[in-house]
């Protein structure tokens, strides 16, 4: 305990960070309450900005985020998205973790590589896939080329698919997303199952050696759950990034979140919330408020599932 | 079962190529551990002995030389086939599984003819516990028990295959001293009760000397000595034998023979025959000293320590190797302190002289 005549130091040197958090953090957040409970709040202040007008609390601004009618879509593509990404990527992850980690050649070099999306810019990242599954520029066919996805289809006797181009259909643009998301969130989760496995003491492995253990009984017994304070974090960590899905979208199908000719079909709950920003602030916040209170519920639920199945 | 090792040896490459000075770990080994006896491999840390309780294991792989179980050679079997149990240092209990699933575990590994109904490893299960005095504790987890009990569970997660040798690494060196003392104890009683051929590695010599059928001392990968403890303690074949055992330790003196007669520097202590005049490094052991007022040894007094049943005497002399020389009398016999100096006869078979190049033990006779 810092003694209580040197308290005000470390305030001090608090300060700095607690007053940016108060200000770009806990502020922001009790605006968002205050504006989502205030009736009508946009057009009012859009009005005149410099009247002082009177708000009614309501839940006005809820009613409205409901019964908006692309809300469904955004509430069904950002759970779809969460419950495919999420297992695959920790899947994945996790054997690469391990085959990772139990070669000693080129491991810091695959490392490094498996790592690289992480510290890629992920509109740059979108745009690439986007070539990969050919995407229509600007509207324009490119006839010369159909991307590689759909060489390596035609390569193994498959027809093309219209991955994301005009009158493509919501699966193969899902499937799209999917293997960006992925990808994406591969090397995070890699990192760290990896220092989770790299910190299990060796000698767990050595005395299931002596007694003759099999390599998939040691994997399911001992490696799953000495890891799973690791894979939880990683689970829980990756359903909240996953409802906050919105860039991966913008980054291959721009702006439109959806293939030409079919706008927003992608359109996810942060998408809306960006949307409603700038113009229906009231309607923004409580949308804001909707997917806290979704996210928050799910995270307890994971965690109450955790709490059962993780050793600590 | 028998464990024969012959010529054993186990060479580390070295790390950096370019100093390129490989490690000799465990140097032409050769030992037969008879049948259903407790065996300790005693030394310094560094001398070889982890490195080669690991063959025995087969969780390292010797550089030379063959390892026997009975009549079978088990250089070539991996460590699950040779049918041993291994207690680790820090015992690497699994931590997510209760001490039930922990002894189980080994259990359900067993394939084809072995394999055992659920009834049977129960049973096995808790007859073992029973053997290591754990049976109430069945459905806890490792990190509620104590050092002393997650000890005797490893011992029972390695017992209850019916392993064919007992490997136990530094068995006690996690715990507190009184539970040291307990849990040694317990280990003899396990192995009597057993019968299986257990090897130990210990750097601690008293823990050694105190539950061992036999002994193995070793440095930088040698064997220097191997033997019943007491007939090791007594018969030291070098210096540094004679320095590893024993507590307090031996007494080291610088000291000369001439003309049949042992001087510690001007101190003529004993009368010999049989070793040519030369320097040599006298070694005393601490209940060798006698109190004597016309002994021969002189030494300077400094303290006097009462222990109750025995005095350890604390004293200098110029001679002395160590900075004190330490004797334990019998507590009948009176220290005058203010006298300043003490006379000591010393214990022919208590005296032990060395070579002062090789180290190596010279033997005389008393004349």
């Amino acid at each position: 305990m810092v003694d209580s005549k040197h308290q005000w130091k470390a305030w001090l040197y608090l300060a700095p960070a607690i007053v940016l958090l108060l200000i770009f953090t806990v502020w922001p957040i009790i605006n968002t309450l205050r504006m989502a409970f205030l009736e009508g709040y946009t057009t009012a202040k859009e009005a005149n900005p410099f009247i002082d007008y009177e708000f009614t609390v309501g839940i006005g601004n809820f009613v409205r985020v409901i019964q908006y009618p692309g809300f469904m879509t955004c509430l069904q593509n950002t759970i779809l998205l969460c419950v495919l990404t999420v297992p695959i990527s920790t899947f994945l992850a996790l054997l690469i973790a391990v085959a990772l980690n139990s070669i000693k050649p080129l491991q810091r070099l695959l490392q490094t590589i498996f790592f690289m999306p992480y510290v890629t810019n992920s509109i740059a990242i979108g745009m690439v896939f986007a070539a990969m599954f050919n995407m229509i520029i600007g509207g324009s066919a490119r006839p010369d080329s159909v991307g590689i996805i759909n060489n390596v289809l035609e390569a193994l006797g498959f027809e093309y698919i219209n991955w994301m181009n005009a009158g493509s259909e919501y699966w193969a643009n899902i499937v799209v997303m999917v293997v960006y998301i992925v990808w994406n969130a591969l090397p995070f989760k890699i990192l760290i199952l990896l220092g989770g496995l790299q910190s299990v003491n060796k000698q767990y492995y050595e005395a299931a050696r002596v007694d003759g253990t099999p390599k998939w009984r040691v994997f399911t017994r001992i490696t799953i759950p000495l890891l799973s304070p690791m894979l939880a974090y990683v689970i829980i960590t990756g359903f909240i990034g996953g409802f906050k899905e919105y860039s991966s979208i913008v980054g291959i199908f721009g702006e439109s979140m959806g293939p030409v000719g079919n706008d927003y079909a992608l359109d996810t709950m942060v998408g809306f919330i960006y949307r409603a920003i700038g113009n229906q602030e009231g309607t923004a916040s409580a949308a804001a408020l909707i997917l806290f209170a979704i996210i928050f519920v799910v995270t307890m639920i994971n965690l109450a599932v955790s709490k059962k199945s993780t050793h600590y | 079962m028998k464990v024969v090792l012959q010529n054993l040896t186990k060479i580390f490459p070295s790390r950096d190529k370019k100093a390129g000075k490989e490690v000799v770990a465990v140097n032409d080994f050769t030992f037969e551990i008879p049948d259903g006896k407790l065996v300790g491999l005693l030394g310094p840390s560094g001398c070889g002995k982890s490195t080669t309780l690991y063959m025995i294991s087969g969780l390292q792989k010797p550089t030379g030389g063959r390892i026997f179980f009975g009549e079978d050679d088990v250089t070539e079997l991996t460590t699950e086939n040779r049918g041993i149990g291994l207690v680790f240092q820090n015992y690497a209990l699994y931590p997510h599984m209760t001490v039930k699933q922990n002894i189980l575990f080994p259990l359900q590994n067993l394939k084809g003819a072995d394999k055992m109904t659920k009834d049977q490893m129960l049973e096995r299960a808790y007859n073992v516990a029973k053997l290591v005095q754990i049976d109430e504790l069945m459905e806890r987890k490792p990190s509620e028990l104590s050092g002393g009990q997650q000890q005797r569970v490893a011992i029972a997660r390695a017992l209850v295959k019916m392993p064919r040798v007992l490997l136990l690494d530094e068995p006690l060196s996690n715990l507190d001293a009184r539970l040291r003392l307990q849990t040694r104890e317990e280990i003899r009683r396990i192995q009597k009760e057993t019968g299986i051929t257990t090897v130990f590695v210990t750097h601690d010599q008293e823990e050694a000397m105190s539950i061992s059928d036999m002994i193995v001392v070793m440095k930088l990968g040698v064997v220097q000595q191997t033997g019943k403890p007491q007939d090791v303690y007594d018969d030291p074949t070098n210096l540094f034998v004679a320095k590893f055992l024993g507590t307090p330790p031996i007494n080291v003196f610088d000291g000369c023979v001439k003309d049949g007669k042992v001087y510690i520097g001007q101190d003529k202590v004993l009368e010999i025959s049989g070793v040519a005049d030369q320097d040599v490094t006298i070694g005393i052991r601490p209940e060798g000293f006698e109190l004597d007022p016309a002994g021969g040894l002189t030494c300077q007094l400094s303290n006097v320590e009462v222990m109750g049943r025995d005095v350890s005497v604390v004293s200098t002399h110029p001679a002395s190797v160590n900075p004190s020389v330490r004797s334990i009398i019998d507590a009948d016999n009176k220290v005058d302190l203010g006298a300043g100096i003490v006379r000591y006869s010393i214990k022919p078979h208590k005296i032990f002289l060395f070579n002062k190049e090789t180290e190596e033990r010279i033997y005389f006779e008393v004349k």
